[in-house]
């Protein structure tokens, strides 16, 4: 059954900017390490990866971008494209993390257990733990926050994970020092990539969480973007 | 002639917009949200928060104006949308909303220049100026004088070298505690103000040229505060002055202006050509001129897609964007525009 279905996906929460399309179990991914143009590549990548699998906007089944955390103004790219083409296709959307994306990369590289965090900027990290289910695809075993590096820990269980992700490009030694010997290794230059959004979004599209197209949010994680005024204005407390 | 419907969008700052203009029909819809009690707290428009906002706002408001318009995706001829200047952030939403419905809808796209929009907007109304005009372009974010020979053929006479016109209304309103933007209400306060009491500068006008500087008479406003007990009279008399001193200066450049460009026809576009004084300033000095002065709508002055959509729909005729890019720019120079 999975295989009859036909999704579209984006990820461009990071620097990496990506396009994929899961058909028929196969999957075709376009994917350019490209700071600052996402918003010129990710059309043009989309139209590419569906013509390469022969298919049109409208025979899809769903829609699915990465929605953080990640960059804001690269989450909001993938939150606004994703509402745009599902909203004129009349297709449904499936919000997908960042970090789990990411993570899958780590255990289809046979890692059990993997630790992914991505650089956040202001001397803190996007995290959270995952393991696999029965396919083999990414399960939070944690919930995903936003800390210091040196504020990150790991599930009790299991006892070995592998760490992936910019925030051990950034911090490597903070986070090693926090995640400790259980931490057997990391892989400090992978980005979120279409292809695995793809793969998450078609166990999403089964167990129903297809949202309608305006509901397609990012999640920033990070709420606190302004400090509020010294003074409160009149009719403010 | 084919018809011709756009769907415009407009989200360069703290307005989520969404409209539909048909070139026989006129404007079909036009639906906004606007953000100024969400950024009121702040004292300012905040970019992350206006983004997050519009990101919410966007796809219902298009719902809303297509229903509006009693319009159906087949119908449409393209999609307009504001590529810049503006707030990056924001910019990406709506051109990454509208961007991406063109490119599902199988539509041109048109990548439009939010003053190219705001100069045009007089057009919407039932006796619009003809071609060439001078249009005078003050709003919270630009102060602009631009010699307007046709569509995309834009060269500017002047600009604010520092706060816009604008801006400097809502610095000075809030020095006065009147909040944030506060710049209609200082212009209710200035109503009750004593003509004559405080004389501020007409900054620039001393010397030749059309451009501006406004950020001058908020410090003399505030410097002139510290002087007094701050008693409501005080406050008006501290308004008028103020208010009088950014029209006179406003009026004094139109004036040269017309006078250079030997122009026949007014717009006055923006936000601050809501001002009452203003726009009485204007009718006078139009009249001793020779010329005609041309508004939008209220509605029109500030943010809108109505405006975007009719931008929108005269560009169509000569091409829309060659690719699938969706543009965004913050900084991005009216003169630079072609047709």
């Amino acid at each position: 059954m999975s295989c009859a279905l036909k999704i579209l996906a984006i990820e461009t929460a990071s620097e990496q900017c990506s396009a994929a399309v899961w058909y028929d179990g196969t999957l075709y991914q376009q994917s350019q390490l490209a700071p600052r143009e996402h918003a010129r590549l990710i059309l043009p990548m989309m139209q590419a990866v569906l013509d390469e699998a022969g298919l049109s906007l409208s025979q899809l089944d769903a829609i699915a971008f990465g929605r953080g955390p990640g960059a804001f103004t690269g989450v909001r790219i993938a939150a606004s494209v994703a509402q745009g083409s599902a909203f004129a296709a009349d297709l449904p959307v499936l919000a997908i993390s960042s970090l789990a994306a990411l993570a899958q990369q780590g255990l289809d590289q046979g890692s059990r257990a993997v630790f992914a965090a991505t650089d956040a900027r202001m001397q803190e990290v996007y995290c959270a733990s995952f393991g696999a289910d029965a396919q083999g695809l990414a399960q939070p075993l944690t919930e995903e926050q936003v800390c210091s590096p040196q504020a990150v820990s790991l599930p009790v269980e299991p006892e070995r994970f592998s760490g992936i992700g910019s925030g051990f490009a950034s911090y490597p030694d903070a986070l090693r020092q926090a995640l400790g010997p259980r931490l057997t290794q990391y892989q400090p230059n992978a980005f979120a990539e279409a292809a695995c959004v793809a793969r998450l979004a078609v166990r999403a599209y089964h167990s129903g969480q297809q949202l309608p197209p305006e509901q397609a949010m990012p999640v920033y994680l990070r709420d606190h973007v302004a400090d509020p005024p010294k003074r409160p204005p009149l009719g403010y407390r | 002639m084919p018809n011709t419907r756009i769907l415009g969008i407009e989200t360069s700052c703290d307005e989520t917009a969404v409209a539909v203009y048909d070139h026989r029909q006129g404007l079909l819809a036009h639906v906004l949200h606007s953000q100024i009690d969400l950024h009121a707290y702040y004292g300012g428009v905040v970019p992350e928060l206006a983004s997050r906002d519009h990101i919410q706002r966007l796809l219902p408001l298009v719902r809303e104006a297509l229903s509006q318009a009693h319009t159906q995706p087949a119908e449409l001829s393209a999609i307009a949308y504001t590529a810049g200047p503006g707030l990056l952030g924001a910019l990406l939403v709506g051109a990454g909303v509208a961007r991406s419905l063109a490119w599902g809808w199988g539509l041109p796209a048109l990548a439009i220049h939010h003053l190219e929009g705001h100069l045009l907007a007089p057009l919407l109304e039932p006796d619009p100026p003809a071609f060439p005009f001078l249009c005078l372009l003050v709003s919270g974010g630009h102060t602009l004088l631009v010699d307007v020979q046709a569509l995309g053929v834009y060269r500017i006479l002047g600009e604010s070298i520092d706060d816009a016109a604008g801006e400097a209304f809502d610095k000075t309103a809030k020095l006065l505690g009147l909040g944030y933007p506060g710049g209609a209400a200082l212009a209710a306060l200035a109503l009750q103000g004593e003509p004559g009491r405080f004389s501020f500068p007409r900054p620039m006008t001393d010397r030749p040229g059309l451009d501006f500087s406004f950020s001058g008479l908020k410090t003399h406003a505030l410097t002139t505060l510290r002087g007094l007990a701050g008693t409501d009279q005080d406050r008006a008399d501290v308004a008028h002055a103020f208010e009088a001193a950014v029209v006179d200066t406003l009026c004094i450049k139109t004036r040269r202006a017309l006078q250079q460009i030997q122009a026949q026809r007014v717009v006055v576009a923006g936000g601050v050509g809501a001002n009452q004084r203003l726009r009485q300033q204007l009718a006078e000095l139009a009249h001793s001129e020779g010329a005609s002065v041309h508004y939008p709508r209220i509605a029109f002055c500030t943010d809108n897609a109505a405006m975007i959509a009719l931008a929108g729909c005269l560009r169509l005729a000569h091409g829309s964007d060659p690719d699938l890019s969706i543009c965004a720019q913050a900084r991005w120079d009216l003169s630079s525009l072609r047709v």
